[in-house]
């Protein structure tokens, strides 16, 4: 590698064009394999350990001993690849897997992802990343600390970075585990392990710097394994290879064939209840999770300190626009994923016999992903049929098929008959997808731990030498606890990512806003604003995921609770707000205590107020309050 | 990198016209992400190529928007760092 260092940055075109075309080689390769008959478990193998292989060997070419180049990829990312490996970090389990099927399942109401997981990048755009980039230093904590007067601040963004990300990891690795529990064929508690594997594999030795290059990697295959299922779909069902125009047919088909099912909701319609009526429910919860989800994507650290990375402060702009472009890409063609997904179903599974259900139905259902619930005893044989009870008539019939949020992309090449070559592209996109957003979440809390706790507020004084090795051996253990508590515990991917959004919405948003754009705010308003808004969401969380009959009981006087039978458990709905949204209450009482504590506390200092007009312009260094005292 | 030659009252002219474009975007990213969705069941009454129109804004049209405001954030503020002398490169 070190004949090529001097020369990567400059042949990065090159080196990444050769990798794509390599990879596209090689998937077609695969194919061949498949025409020749090789069975599908060899060809899922390679797919798997292939990809893992790259990523790894990138990790180990890109290792460093440099702190500059640890946390912050020595700051010589260009925006294009900085907008790709943001693209990698940002796209998770929950973008590559669950959207899509939450759209498959929610129709129109699904879009609140779409929406609220791409416009929190004008948010990024305008009101923090340049100022975060002139800042210039290595983790969000350090923010929250050089801003609102020093360690109380950064212990408690460190607390909330970790209660958020961690949530975050722990999605992504159950993401991992279902990945490769099917298409390895091990148990899923052993496949979140060697999920874990790779996670440590690219972002242990090198750091920001390893995982950059290796996100960059992970993008262009989990963009081009999305686009090439339905790319194939849309030719198949349309006849026109362009599936973001085409699926406005499948949604007319769609229509057609509930009419002919009696479904009273039809897949397009907005803001309706299950009867089809017009439910202002239905509209208030998908304003709210918007909301919360697009004031999250603005706070989240593992996101936010990708912008630390780029060389200058006009490039962190660019760089956002090339994020937002290369995540749109995907997020454009989620819904035409979903729509051809569910037309395939409604087409060509429901109404077949059952005798003769092809066999992506019991090796789906094996793992709890798939149910086709006819007879009397398919529980049995389909966990997911439990408490469903078919009319036994041999026939599949609509209520009687069940299928998993998280299996509609993983399975719908499958269910389409398209080539196992393609199921296997899925499945490494939905790996790179899946990992590479582990790798940064696991960086940003690791970097948290080792930088903010440990060397800032422990040990000022530790080398960089201890420091890099305490980073890894935290960076290790976080991950081994996150592979456990997934292994265990599994989980609705969808609904973790969407609490880790709204955590860090409460906690981080109105400090990173205010502190950039109200120069009055003082160390008090910053302190509250965290506790008191990540407070409340936290509260609010716990109390109506866990404790809703007491909610219902004690918090009356806030108005219409009602308790819904959801995951296992009775959740309440505070005016019928779904808490999958939890940040509505968070996010306006940061803001309310910020404002609150910094019109009664005395204002910002001189310095402090300098300090602020030195990160607002690009140009010249930064003139840091902390360094003056 | 060299110290920030602006003068005080530069400084806010500065800040002035970087609030400005902030909230003009902000503005346009509330529009797209929430006003015109409140109309998706009117709006959905209306097909083009298949898509009603209100599903078709919140699946792509508000999604094309949101990158165009990235573009415009970088382009606009860039033109106002050259302006005053600031631009870091």
């Amino acid at each position: 590698m070190a004949a090529i260092q001097g020369g990567f940055l400059a042949n990065l075109g090159r080196i990444y064009a050769l990798y794509t075309g390599t990879f596209i080689g090689f998937t077609i390769f695969i194919g061949l394999l498949e025409f020749m008959g090789v069975p599908n478990r060899i060809l899922g193998y390679l797919f798997i350990f292939l990809t893992l292989g790259v990523y790894a060997l990138i990790g180990w070419l890109a290792r460093t001993a440099e702190v500059n180049e640890y946390y912050v990829a020595g700051r010589s990312v260009p925006a294009f690849y900085n907008g790709m490996a943001t693209g990698a970090d940002w796209m998770s389990a929950a973008s590559f897997i669950g959207m899509a099927g939450s759209l498959y399942f929610g129709g129109y109401g699904g879009l609140a992802f779409v929406l609220g997981w791409t416009g929190g990048y004008v948010l990024v755009s305008i009101l923090m990343a340049p100022y975060l980039r002139k800042f210039g230093q290595f983790t969000v904590p350090d923010f929250f600390s050089a801003r609102y007067g020093g360690n109380v601040a950064r212990a408690l963004a460190v607390v909330v970075l970790i209660t958020a990300s961690f949530t975050y990891v722990v999605a992504q690795i159950v993401g991992v585990g279902i990945i490769t529990a099917r298409f390895l064929d091990i148990p899923f508690q052993l496949a979140c392990f060697v999920g874990l594997l790779g996670i440590l594999l690219c972002s242990m030795l090198g750091g920001m710097k390893a995982v950059t290059w290796t996100q960059v990697a992970q993008y262009i295959i989990l963009i081009i394994a999305y686009l090439i299922p339905v790319v194939v779909l849309s030719a198949k069902v349309t006849g026109i290879p362009i599936p973001q125009i085409m699926y406005g047919q499948a949604l007319e088909k769609i229509e057609a064939l509930e009419k002919t099912f009696g479904i009273a909701q039809p897949y397009a319609s907005a803001f309706t209840d299950a009867k089809g009526a017009y439910s202002p429910t239905a509209m208030w919860n998908f304003f709210a999770l918007i909301l919360c989800l697009m004031v999250g994507t603005a706070s989240l650290p593992h996101i936010l300190m990708r912008y630390f990375t780029t060389p200058s402060v006009k490039q962190a702009r660019d760089s956002v626009a090339w994020s937002l472009f290369f995540i749109f890409l995907l997020y454009f063609t989620a819904p035409a994923y979903a729509a051809f997904a569910k037309l395939e179903v409604y087409q060509h599974v429901i109404g077949q016999p059952i005798a003769s259900l092809p066999a992506w139905v019991s090796s789906w259902g094996s793992i709890g992903l798939v149910g086709a619930c006819d007879g009397a005893n398919a529980a049995q044989t389909f966990a997911l049929c439990k408490g469903v009870t078919g009319n036994g008539d041999g026939i599949l019939q609509l209520s009687e098929f069940r299928l998993h949020t998280d299996a509609v992309v993983l399975a719908t090449p499958e269910i389409a008959g398209l080539p196992y070559v393609i199921s296997g592209l899925v499945a490494a996109g939905g790996l790179a997808a899946a990992l590479s957003t582990a790798d940064g979440l696991l960086l940003a809390i690791a970097n948290a731990l080792s930088h903010d706790i440990y060397y800032k507020m422990i040990d000022p004084n530790a080398d960089t030498k201890r420091r890099l090795v305490i980073s890894r051996v935290l960076l290790g253990l976080v991950a081994l606890v996150a592979a456990y508590v997934a292994g265990t515990l599994g989980a609705d991917i969808l609904f973790l990512v969407s609490w880790a959004f709204s955590m860090a919405a409460a906690g981080l948003f109105a400090g990173l806003v205010l502190g950039i754009w109200w120069k009055r705010a003082g160390d008090a308003a910053g302190v509250w604003g965290i506790i008191v808004g990540f407070g409340l969401c936290m509260f609010f969380l716990i109390a109506t995921e866990f404790y809703g009959p007491w909610v219902k009981q004690s918090l009356s006087w806030m108005g219409d609770i009602n308790i819904v039978k959801i995951r296992g458990r009775d959740v309440a709905y505070i005016w019928g707000i779904n808490n999958i949204s939890v940040g509505i209450f968070g996010i306006p009482a940061a803001f309310l205590a910020m404002l609150v504590a910094g019109w009664v506390s005395k204002p910002a200092s001189a310095e402090m107020q300098d300090f602020i007009d030195s990160i607002r312009v690009p140009a010249g260094s930064v003139r840091n309050a902390e360094a003056a005292h | 990198m060299a110290e920030s030659k602006l003068t005080v009252s530069q400084q806010t002219a500065y800040w002035e016209k970087t609030r400005g474009l902030m909230l003009v975007i902000l503005a346009a990213w509330f529009v797209f992400s929430f006003l015109i969705h409140f109309w998706a069941p009117q709006l959905n009454t209306i097909r083009i190529l298949g898509f009603p129109l209100g599903y078709y804004m919140a699946a792509q049209g508000s999604l094309i928007a949101f990158v165009l405001m990235c573009v415009w954030n970088a382009k606009a503020q860039d033109k106002i760092d050259h302006e005053f002398g600031v631009q870091d490169e």
